[in-house]
């Protein structure tokens, strides 16, 4: 079943280093460490970063970018290595540390306090002369957005604010602090297209003022669009450090992933393909009462793989879950189930997991979210296979012998690293907890299969055993959706992509003929031209 | 009538105290259920100090009996304080946990020593503190038999503004200041807070036992004013306290609402007393028969139903608050929970 | 390494344990134990100049020195158990109930009330005594259900509602203690039924306190069985873990707290109907005696386990029954008991740190690492 067993390949590139510590670049790391339990998150790296330059921190998910950033703005500590600023030997021992030494990061999660004013938010933590004054702080946030190009409302409540407008508190905090090093993580994961180019003017604008920028991603366009340097991670190390213009996006993924991106994914041809879905007008409201999904109208096939593509946040959680009866969704909304290969339908609108349970759909779901809604932290493997079949039977005890038989099997063919069954989950690696999850989920026999990043953080071994599993589950004749985040994977998994934009579908493209570039263009650029509008 | 509100000032003075306490205590994540114990610890501490201190000294002196109780009973009342900080935030323990051991421990500190200080004294209401009690009542002279205002306004001793200033000057630490900024940030986003430089360690510590002081300053009120000096180990000092819990959530988290929510609840406590009056001057108000209104002919029993009106009050509050989730009014974002950086 | 470098590292950093021994937690636990009856002796010695070791034998004497005694003992002790594992479901699903005092009270009114009114034998007393404890079941399940339902349907608080739900049940008792003293003017119930033991527990085995004993047992057992082995069991871990998880098994979230809510306040009611018809034979604002709020601490240091709820309910009330008979001896006053509980569960509280979190000191640091 896994026929990249020994995947050695990519541990060949040899390990990059740095030149020594000198006073003419802003930051050195060395030989630094860090480790979380048995995981390595960062293996004696090296970094430098110099004086006003961009500089791209590339790596796929999980390589470490973010620990190895935190341990600069001061949120971990390093287990082994040293920080030089200018040159000196520093400690940086909390963000307030990291503060002083003038680095500044703005975190994917955005740290700001909801019930606060931007003003508020921006000049918290600070020890400046005198009495508060916030009309002072205001003219002085007023300076630096005329200087750089930002728009900030001073007296806005931050729960008010959109998500683009909260980055920019973010980054205009850390500059009224001074900082002359700002780390960006993943900036642009949360923003449309139009802020992204906005974003990038910013960052231009702060590069010419001499501020060293760095930027956590993963997106190549983005890295080859504004950055002048890059540094790659995998795996926790540091593997090679080049100028922008010297390379190409090939090259960096070659980098990234250790070897060229030749996934070989085993794709046949479906077969027998019957619809299975659906799906018409499907709106579905956030949290906040906004707009997630926008009229979404698709149908899904038995017998072929669902390929959802989007940058992250564009609907994906919502749309699954509103297919899934977690969601309540808008009047008009339809999700339409066909049983059988005939016109017979159920209408799934208004359904809970427990009336589709109960009415006999074969519904399978991997959320993204695989430890908060996937399955029970503090329980074993045991425990957490019966989490949707818990019910069954009439006795008042839940049976513990079926689900003991499941998790063994499971443990057994996805060959889960776990001390025992009964091993609370939560203290399993990321790989172990998604083959639990997934394990389960498919021995459910469901005739429907939707997975939400179901690779995310997974190690490449790991990954091909998912997708070799989603793959035979469509040639039983399964209807697999299949949200992704890597095109790469998408594109050579799946028979059919859909791409989302800003909730709204946005096209479906024929897998086998798309190409990365088609599919990016759908996922930035909404179809109908309403961005004129602005 | 005017008495009614004389009183409902003085009862609402105790729960105020422990209310400003406490809300400094929540501001900065703290859920600290310890409040009566810490109201006993100051309690007590004031009482035994003002006792050592007239036993010792022939002719105490009303300004030093004022010092030595307003200091024994903030140091005792913060030393609570500092215990159930060292067990949540260094040592992480869970707050209700904590803070309810405290109350037990509190309450059982005071009562043994309140115990023994009566039999010091020869027998329960024997202990004497009268230069301290006379001290605290010291009003503005002549206010007690003028006009209205004056009776239930001016009438009372200095700790009854004391308590007024301290709500201001709680509000205007909170809203006004850099380091009343950043204790909101600390218990709202304690991760923010760190990240933007703020000890929230220190801020949390500070909080809690600063509170702790303020909140036990209600129980020294209590035992050297309101009762003027007695003990008697019969949980008021509890009830007490937990009003003061209550009084925290009835004013949403905010100072200058507790002011007015502290003499209301006096106000709803002390109002059985006052039914019967009420009745009959409605009854010559509205002109209605003698035996109209029976349902306020107040008996012993019903009286007891009337005290439930402060925690009715409170629930209601509670509930209206999380029907209309506006963010202003809210608890902490993280009251209960504690904070450790490196956390994943 | 540069020397610098390390001479400025924190000296102390705290992580997580992946996880220990049960044996040595718990030699952790006894260890606090010993540390506060240390400190308890420090106490005693500095307040009252005795031997720490002479008040510890009185107390030792005090809980357990005459079968009598040890009986009185053994009724505290179920009385603590009942409510604790009343409050284990209900803090298994992360749900504050600081209310079992209030409940136990509702439980104790239904119970004395029924007592009262019934009580001229019109019906026989094991018929009274199922009414009884059905009543006060539903009184005490519905003063837990009432901040449930808040909380399923608009997330109310339910640490700060379930608290403001005991001054609730307390002024409601008051009430009916004035409703009913006996003899009038007194302002107590006194004992109701005195002559006639009309709804009192019968002597099981010879013993006043043998059904406490069967009634509190068979509960621990049951509800071992329920939180482990049941599907309703099942759907409290699952939501006491995280809401979206048991939205997406399918259960009800609001449903499951309302009902586990409805069994936690029902078995506290069940405590107050037992300290009534069981042990006191009276009704008070006292009758909970503050065990619903001792209770909580017990059913969190037993992290639910309902037999470890039974050793920490037995130390304490050991404590309170040995501090007790200190107090009569030496002419204490009783709330010495009260400082040294709160001394023991202080040390037992801290002593959790240690069972969950490591210590990694600079210098035993490096040493891992050469």
């Amino acid at each position: 079943m896994i026929f990249l067993a020994n995947d050695n390949s990519c541990k060949d590139t040899r390990r990059y280093e740095q030149p020594s510590i000198t006073v003419d670049n802003a930051v050195q790391m060395r030989g630094v460490t860090k480790i979380f339990g048995s995981v390595i998150a960062n293996d004696k790296v090296d970094l430098d970063i110099r004086h006003g330059e961009i500089l791209s921190l590339l790596g796929e998910n999980g390589s470490g970018k973010t620990t190895l950033m935190n341990m600069l703005s001061g949120i971990y500590f390093p287990d082994e290595g040293e920080v030089y600023v200018e040159g000196e030997p520093v400690t940086i021992r909390s963000p307030k540390d990291a503060i002083d030494l003038g680095i500044g990061m703005v975190h994917q999660h955005f740290k700001l306090v909801d019930v606060l004013t931007a003003t508020e938010n921006i000049i918290l933590g600070l020890k400046e002369p005198g009495r508060l004054n916030l009309k002072k702080a205001a003219e002085k946030i007023r300076a630096i957005c005329d200087k750089y190009g930002f728009v900030v409302e001073p007296e806005k409540k931050v729960y008010d604010m959109s998500v683009s407008e909260k980055q920019t508190v973010e980054i205009v905090k850390v500059l009224y602090r001074g900082a002359n090093i700002l780390v960006l993580d993943e900036p642009t994961a949360v923003l449309t297209p139009q802020e992204t180019e906005k974003l990038f003017d910013v960052i231009r604008n702060m590069k010419e003022d001499g501020k060293s920028i760095i930027i956590i991603t993963h997106k190549l366009h983005e890295v080859m669009a504004i950055s002048d340097r890059v540094a790659v991670l995998r795996k926790g190390e540091h593997v090679a450090d080049v100028d922008t213009v010297e390379t190409n996006p090939q090259e960096l993924t070659d980098m990234m992933v250790g070897h060229a991106v030749r996934l070989n994914i085993n794709r046949p041809e479906p077969k027998n393909r019957v619809k299975r879905l659906e799906i018409r007008d499907l709106s579905v409201n956030n949290v906040y009462g906004l707009r997630a999904v926008d009229k979404a109208n698709f149908d899904v096939y038995g017998g072929e793989i669902l390929g959802i593509a989007g940058i992250s946040g564009c609907g994906q959680k919502e749309l699954l879950e509103a297919i899934a009866g977690l969601q309540s969704t808008e009047e008009g909304s339809s999700v339409r189930y066909y049983p059988e290969d005939t016109d017979e339908f159920k209408e799934l609108v208004g359904m809970n997991p427990l009336d589709i349970k109960k009415a006999g759909i074969g519904f399978s779901f991997v959320p993204e979210d695989r430890l908060g809604m996937g399955l029970v932290g503090s329980v074993g493997m045991v425990d957490n296979m019966m989490l949707r079949s818990y019910r069954d039977g009439h006795s008042i005890f839940t049976d513990h012998k079926a689900p003991k038989k499941l998790a063994e099997a499971v443990k057994e063919q996805l060959e889960v690293v776990t001390p025992s069954i009964n091993t609370p989950v939560r203290s399993l690696s990321g790989g172990n907890v998604q083959k639990v999850l997934v394990g389960r989920e498919i021995a459910a026999n469901p005739k429907v299969l939707m997975t939400a990043y179901a690779v995310r953080g997974l190690d490449i071994n790991t990954s091909y055993t998912i997708y070799n599993l989603l793959t035979e589950q469509k040639m039983k004749g399964v209807a697999v959706i299949y949200v992704g985040e890597d095109l790469d994977v998408l594109l050579e998994l799946c028979d059919r992509i859909l791409v989302l934009c800003g909730g709204k579908v946005n096209g479906i493209l024929d897998a086998r003929t798309a190409t990365k570039e088609q599919v990016g263009l759908l996922m930035t650029n909404l179809q109908e031209k309403e961005e004129n509008a602005q | 009538m005017i008495n009614l509100f004389v009183s409902a000032i003085v009862f609402g003075t105790v729960i105020l105290y422990g209310a400003l306490g406490e809300i400094l205590t929540e501001k900065a994540g703290n859920l600290n259920l310890g409040v009566p114990g810490i109201m006993y610890l100051g309690g007590i501490a004031g009482l035994a100090s003002a006792f050592a201190y007239e036993s010792a000294v022939a002719e105490p002196v009303g300004v030093v009996c004022l010092i030595i109780t307003f200091v024994a009973a903030f140091l005792a009342s913060a030393l609570g304080g500092l215990i159930y900080s060292f067990l949540t935030i260094t040592l992480r323990a869970n707050q209700n946990v904590t803070g309810l051991t405290l109350t037990i421990f509190g309450g059982g500190v005071a009562n043994f020593f309140g115990g023994a200080l009566n039999t010091l004294a020869g027998g329960v209401g024997q202990i004497s503190i009268a230069a301290t009690s006379a001290a605290y009542r010291t009003s503005i002279p002549g206010m007690g038999t003028g006009n209205w205002f004056c009776q239930i306004f001016l009438s009372h001793g200095f700790m009854v503004y004391l308590a007024l200033v301290l709500a201001i000057a709680l509000h205007v630490f909170l809203n006004k200041t850099r380091t009343g900024l950043n204790l909101r940030a600390v218990g709202e986003n304690p991760a923010t807070a760190d990240a933007a430089g703020i000890n929230v360690t220190k801020y949390k510590y500070f909080a809690t036992c600063i509170g702790a002081g303020i909140s036990g300053m209600g129980g020294l009120f209590y035992t050297v004013d309101y009762i003027k000096g007695t003990w008697a180990s019969e949980g008021t000092i509890e009830a007490l306290g937990w009003l003061a819990v209550a009084l925290v959530i009835f004013a949403s988290w905010k100072s200058l609402n507790a002011i007015w929510g502290a003499y209301l609840f006096g106000f709803l406590t002390w109002l059985y007393l006052y039914v019967p009056q009420l009745r009959t001057m409605l009854i010559g108000a509205l002109n209605l028969d003698q035996d109209a209104l029976q349902i306020l002919n107040l008996t012993r029993s019903s009286q007891e139903l009337f005290k439930m009106l402060p925690y009715l009050a409170t629930i209601l509050v509670l509930v209206v608050v999380s029907l209309r989730k506006k963010r202003e009014n809210q608890p902490p974002a993280h009251l209960g929970l504690h904070y450790f950086r490196e956390e994943r | 390494m540069s020397s610098v470098h390390t001479v400025r590292e924190p000296l102390i950093r705290i992580s997580k344990r992946s996880g220990m021994p049960v044996w040595k937690s718990w030699l952790i636990r006894l260890a606090a134990v010993l540390v506060a009856l240390l400190l308890s002796g420090l106490f005693i010695l500095s307040v009252t100049g005795l031997n720490p070791i002479k008040v510890y034998v009185a107390m030792f004497e005090g809980a357990l020195g005459t079968t009598r005694k040890t009986w009185f003992t053994i009724r505290d002790t179920m009385m603590l158990l009942c409510i604790s594992i009343g409050l284990a479901p209900a803090f298994k699903m992360k749900f504050w109930n600081i209310g079992a005092e209030g409940q136990v009270l509702v439980g104790g009114i239904a119970t004395a009330g029924l007592m009262i009114y019934l009580g001229d034998g019109s019906i026989s007393t094991p018929a009274l005594l199922v009414l009884m404890a059905v009543v006060s079941l539903l009184a005490g399940a519905l003063w837990g259900i009432i901040p449930a339902v808040f909380k399923a349907r608009w997330g109310t608080n339910e640490t700060l509602f379930t608290l403001m739900m005991n001054y609730v049940a307390i002024q409601l008792t008051s009430y009916c203690v004035a409703l009913w003293e006996n003899p009038f003017g007194s302002n107590t119930v006194g004992v109701i039924n005195r002559q006639t033991k009309v709804g009192w527990f019968p002597e099981v085995f010879g013993q006043n306190f043998g059904l406490n004993v069967i009634i509190v047992l068979v509960l621990t057992v049951g509800m071992y069985v329920y939180l482990k082995y049941s599907k309703q069991g099942y759907e409290i871990t699952v939501l006491g873990e995280s809401e979206n998880t048991a939205r997406y098994a399918g259960m009800k979230p609001g449903g499951v707290i309302i009902r586990t809510m409805a069994i936690s306040g029902a078995i506290c009611g069940l405590a107050g109907f037992i300290a009534v018809a069981g042990a006191s034979h009276t009704i008070s604002t006292s009758t909970a005696g503050g065990q619903g709020f001792t209770a909580i601490i017990v059913a969190w240091l037993a992290k639910f386990n309902t037999f470890v709820m039974l050793l920490i309910s037995f130390i304490l009330a050991f404590l309170q029954k040995g501090a007790m008979e200190i107090a009569s001896q030496f002419k204490l006053n009783d709330f010495a008991s009260n400082v040294i509980t709160g001394i023991i569960l202080f040390c037992i509280i801290a002593s959790e740190f240690f069972i969950n979190y490591r210590m990694v000191l600079r210098k035993r640091k490096e040493a891992e690492h050469k």
